[in-house]
This record gives structure tokens, sequence and C-alpha cells, in this order.
């Protein structure tokens, strides 16, 4: 009965290919096609002017209050970019760029953050899930999700993004749990942005790392550089060709900053310093991929103009389409509320359902 | 005193309770530097400190669970939970615990706890963000139930949860937060928990509500009074449970009929409670069925819809009319 130590696995790597500098180390890096690189830049900038482009509108009244995606680009973009089309991706709420990438069109950012639940229909043959909003109450569903794929006998992977704040919940530990072991195929990233809306990641938790309690869990842990997306990419390769092939979960810390506020609703000075947050800005991960493109001329001056003129046009269709269906019968009409809850129209909320009409043709009618 | 909105009626209650009490802690999700998402914790952290107002790690089931076992050991702990839209979370500690250990060691021990939560639609948030779910909590024996619907009465209100010997609920509709002023007295106030309050009396049909549905019945009520010459009795809940069914039946029976308002799902909700109380002990007396304006029975729809789903000024009007139709 002695005393002794117990010999755990206690490696975790982190996890940087291109730095804030854009000085990449070759011998780690992916190897990805100058095209695979252009379609990474270029949804990344779309991700970054839509995201601006919504702030805007939020400013004018004409968009509700929404979580920006800003410097969160590389995260999803870069995993999203490591699984298959018909492989699934499992978001919280800051997954625009590797949802854009996906399918998803802009125009359903837009609607969702308006309010209309059309915004969180996944357009046909994409297998994503739409927006959470109650924290990590995602990730057993992408358990689920993995674990389906498994009895199956299919060869897919799910992708599922939580948030540093996330991690405290009960759900976050329950879904990693399960996935392990039920050896289900689920990648889990977490976004660490430092933050969950004011608290910061030191009083989330005493540990020094997301990555490590995957220890506890008995999986692979690493941290990547979330402001990189060729590390991201990597580590997200890696982690879903083991679950493809039985391996099971990953956990994928990518660490960030939350540039932006946590909504527009909230006020990140009366929480941290400017100083803090102008550190960070220099890493965020546009400015070294275009330096990084730059420097291996994959990009141009002419070539990023262009682009750029596409994406304002492609962003302006998408708002005009999205103002456009705003206005639509179908999205308008009040009835459709019960609609859909369930597969065929209860005959209680069908007398419910004539209530409304009934008030709102009386409505138009009177004098109130 | 002077005037003031709701919001800083509650940050008020909380600054006194805090002062004349040191067994008072705060504890929830950005509730500290902060001072909450709706700045209803303003001033305390930087008056009190992080001892007895603790930003937690996000996690609603550990915020509820922890003051069960802050208020098992003698501390008179106010949980807020950031939207009751998440506070199913911590529905397992409310249910399972809060609610049982009196009853579960015959009185040895007991959770004077407050949770407070805004709840209710009308400020246009996304998903989760603006459910009413009270009715879950009447119908969970061992915790009791508040709704304020203006400053006045929040302070009161918020003093006597924080004074209760046992689980109170405190909700508070956000929409009205800051809609309108009021005077509020300099010295303290408390509303005996499980009174309602006639806030307007009237002998032709009684309008029950309570919260921010209050706007709605209060609005009915003048209208149909100017211009229908139906004279409204209007009863402000402010407590669900338990709830005064005495002032609920003495005004029905005095006007023979009955429209409940809130905007909770129908189906098992507020009113449906209500409805039953008035049918045990005042059926003869009604002149014509009970109606209820409620939220349907869905999902509090995406915001681009939510005011066809909340009721209004008119819908209760609608009702009201009605009744006064069939019963002649």
């Amino acid at each position: 009965m002695p005393r002794t130590p117990i010999n755990l696995p206690e490696h975790i790597e982190y996890l940087s290919i291109l730095n804030e500098h854009a000085e990449v180390d070759t011998s780690l890096e992916p190897a990805l096609t100058p095209e695979n690189l252009k379609t990474l830049y270029r949804y990344m900038l779309l991700t970054r002017r839509l995201d601006e482009r919504m702030l805007n509108m939020q400013r004018q009244g004409r968009l509700s209050t929404f979580a920006q995606t800003f410097g969160h680009e590389a995260i999803s973009l870069g995993a999203a970019f490591a699984i298959n089309k018909d492989d699934w991706l499992v978001p919280y709420y800051r997954e625009m760029a590797g949802m854009l990438y996906r399918g998803w069109p802009p125009e359903n950012f837009l609607l969702y953050w308006n309010g209309f639940e059309e915004g969180s229909v996944a357009p046909p043959g994409v297998n994503d899930l739409p927006f959470c909003v109650p924290i990590a109450s995602q990730l057993p569903h992408a358990a689920g999700l993995g674990l389906a794929i498994k009895i199956k006998k299919e060869k897919k992977v799910v992708l599922a993004f939580f948030g540093d704040g996330a991690s405290s919940e009960g759900d976050c530990h329950e879904a990693m749990n399960f996935a392990t072991v039920l050896n289900a195929p689920v990648v889990f990233i977490c976004l660490n942005n430092q933050y969950a809306i004011s608290v910061p990641i030191n009083h989330q938790m005493k540990a020094e790392t997301i990555a490590q309690k995957a220890l506890a869990y008995g999986i692979d842990g690493i941290r990547v550089d979330g402001n990189d997306i060729l590390a991201v990419y990597t580590a997200t390769k890696e982690a879903v060709e083991r679950a493809r092939n039985g391996g099971g979960p990953t956990l994928i810390e990518a660490l960030t900053y939350r540039l932006a506020p946590h909504t527009t609703a909230d006020d990140p000075k009366r929480y941290r310093s400017e100083e803090e947050v102008a550190v960070w800005q220099k890493r965020e991960p546009l400015i070294r991929f275009k330096k990084y493109l730059y420097n291996k001329n994959i990009l141009s001056h002419t070539e990023e103009e262009k682009l750029e003129a596409e994406i304002n046009l492609e962003i302006k269709n998408a708002v005009e389409k999205a103002e456009l269906r705003a206005q639509d019968k179908e999205l308008v009409d009040p009835l459709h509320i019960f609609d859909y809850l369930y597969a065929e129209l209860t005959p209680s909320l069908q007398k419910q359902r004539q209530e409304l009409a009934d008030y709102l043709e009386y409505k138009r009618g009177s004098g109130y | 005193m002077p005037e003031m909105n709701m919001a800083k009626a509650i940050n008020l209650a909380l600054h006194e309770a805090m002062a004349n009490d040191e067994r008072v802690i705060i504890l929830g999700e950005d509730v500290g530097q902060d001072e909450g998402v709706f700045r209803i914790t303003e001033g305390l952290f930087t008056k009190y400190g992080e001892n007895r107002v603790i930003d937690t790690p996000l996690a609603e089931s550990a915020i509820v669970g922890t003051a069960i076992g802050m208020a098992i050991y003698g501390l008179r702990p106010i949980c807020e939970i950031q939207f009751a839209g998440f506070d199913t979370y911590n529905y397992h500690q409310l249910d399972s615990h809060a609610a049982r250990f009196r009853n579960r060691t015959r009185g040895r021990l007991s959770v004077p706890m407050v949770m407070r939560a805004p709840c209710g639609g009308g400020i246009r948030a996304p998903e989760h963000h603006s459910e009413s779910r009270e009715a879950i909590y009447a119908h969970t024996p061992g915790l009791k139930l508040v709704m304020p619907s203006g400053p006045r009465n929040a302070r009161a209100l918020l003093h006597s949860a924080i004074a209760d010997p046992d689980p109170v609920i405190y909700y508070e509709p956000k929409a009205i937060y800051r809609l309108f002023k009021e005077e509020v007295p300099e010295k303290i106030e408390t509303i005996p928990i499980g009174q309602a309050r006639v806030v307007r009396e009237g002998k032709d049909i009684s309008i029950i509500s309570y919260g921010a549905c209050m706007q709605a019945a209060l609005e009915a009520g003048e209208r149909l009074e100017e211009k229908d010459k139906i004279s409204c009795e209007i009863i402000d809940l402010l407590s669900l449970a338990p709830l005064d069914t005495d002032t609920i039946i003495a005004s029905v029976k005095k006007t023979g009929r009955a429209v409940i308002v809130h905007e909770g799902p129908r189906t098992c909700g507020i009113a449906a409670e209500v409805s039953a109380q008035i049918n045990e002990n005042a059926l003869l007396y009604l002149e014509a069925s009970v109606k209820r304006v409620t939220g349907y029975d869905i999902p509090m729809p995406y915001f681009s819809k939510e005011q066809f789903y909340l009721p209004d000024a008119l819908k209760v009007i609608i009702a009201c009319q009605n009744i006064l139709k069939d019963s002649g």
C-alpha cells in the first residue's frame, strides 16, 4: 500500500504555425494548394466584411443586437476546411466563417439576427445544426450525432464548437464524457476568446488551459493559436482523421481574443482595458494570413482588390435579399408562428391560430 | 425620495438589503464589475467587493446549487440568472433541493434564498431571452414566486423576498425595467408574499394580471371605461405562489366576470389556476365563463413576430367585450 505517483499521460501541446508577424514554420506548414489557400482567404475576408456590414446595419437600426465574429474567423473556417461536405458542424454563435464556407448563405445570418427563424434553416445539402444560444447545450447533441454515425457504421465526423465560458457548464463536461465513453466521432473545439461577457478566463477556471481537461476524459487535447488558420486546420485535420478511424473524440482549444464586445449590447470598457485589446488586435487572424499569401505570391494587390469588389457585391446582394425576404408574405405572416411546432398542428393550436387570425382581422377594422 | 424606474428601484432594494444585513450575498454571471447585463447590480461590487458580490463561472445550476448551500449555512444569497430563458439549467436545483430541504429535514434545514431573473418578451432579444416560465415555478411545491409590475412594488417585493424564510423566485419583467418612473417612499416597504392588490376598483368585470401585462390590463381598463362605459376592476397578483385567492374571489363575486391576462403560454399557466379557483369558489356568481388572454402554446417566436404572441390592450378589450356580450 504505497503512496506513489500515478503516471498519467500529461503532455498537452501548443501548436502555432503562422505567427503574428506572418512568419511560418515550414516544417509544420500543411499541404494546402494555392487554390485552397485562396479559398480560405476568400471566406475569411467575406466573414470579416459581412461582420463589418452587420455592425453598420445594427447602428443604422437595420439589424438587432448581434454577436460579432470579428477575430474568430480562423477557428471555425480552419476547422470546417478539414471536414467533408457530408460531415456535421455544430456551432454555438461565432462560427459564421465556417458556416459561410459550408454553404450557409450570408442572408441567413442577417435574418437570424433580425428575429426570423428562417435564418436558422440550413440550405439543402448542408448538415449543420443552427446557432445555439443556451451556453454549451449544443454539445450533447454533437455527442448524439456522433453516436448515431457510429451506430450506422458511417465514416462521418462531427465538429462541435463552444466557448471558454461554456467549459464551466455541466453540459460541456457531460457531452465530452459521453462522446469519449461511447467512442463517438466528435471533435470538440473550444473558441477560447478569454471572456464570457465580462468574466475573464482566469476567473472562469483555475486550470492553465482548457486543452488539459482532455486528460481527465482520457482523450487527446491540444491548444492551438486560434488566430493561426494553418494551426487550426492542421490540428483539426489530425483530430478528424483519428475520429473517422474510430479513435474517438479530441479536444482542441483554439486560443484567441474577443476583440469585439460580447454582443452589440455589451460595453467592454466596463471590465477591460483598451491596452489589453490593442495587444491582441495585432494578433488577429486576417492580417497575418494575408501577409502569408503575399509572401508566397499567392495573392497580389490586383487580385485582392478584385476579391474585395466581389465580396462587396456579394454582401450587397445578400443584404438586399435578406431585406426583401424579411417582407416576404411567408416570413411576415404572424399565423406561421404556430405552423412548425409539431409535425401536425394540434386541435388546440388550430384554435389558437384561428383566435390570432380573428384578432388580426378585428384589429384592422377596429378603431383601437 | 425621487421618482425612479423599476431597474433603479430593484437596485435600490439590493443596496438597502446589503447595507442592512451582512448575510446578504449576491452571486451570478456578470453581476460584479459589469454590474449585470441590465445594470441591476450597479454600484454594489464597488461598495461591497468580491466577497459579497460574486462573479461566478458560467453555470446556472451551480449558481443556484451554491446559493442553496450558502442559505443552509445561514447566509441570505440572492442569485441572478442572467435571463429567465436559461433558468431551466438550474430548475433541477430549485425543484429537487431548494424547494425540499425544509420538508426533507422536517424543518431542521431551510433555504432562505432569492433567485432573480429578468423574464418576458418585448425587447427584441434573440431566442431564449424572452421566456415567461413562471407557471413552472408556481407548479413546484416549496417555492414562492413573485413578479413586480412597477418601481414601488418591485422594491417592496424584493425586500419581502429577501426576508422570507423560504426560497423565492423573483421574476423581473424586463420590458418595463425602464418604461416608467414612480415615486418610491423614503421608508423601506414590504408587501406580504401572497397578497394581491386591487389597483383599480370597478363593478362590471375583473381583469386579473401581473408583471408587464399590467400595462395592457390598465390600458384596456381605461379604454373600456371611456369608450364602452364598462367599469373594470383591475387586480395585480404580485405573488403567483402562493396566490391570493381571497382577493380574486371577492372581486369576481362583485363583478361576476373575469379575464386573466399573462404572457406565458396558456395551457397549465397561471390563468388556468386562477380560473380553477374561480370555478371552485365563485361559480354561482359568474355571469359568463372566464376568459384567458395569454401567450399561445408555442415557444416565444423569434422577435420579428413576438408582438403577435404577446397580449396587448386590444386582446384584453376583445375578451372583455365578448364576456359582456355573453352575459347580456
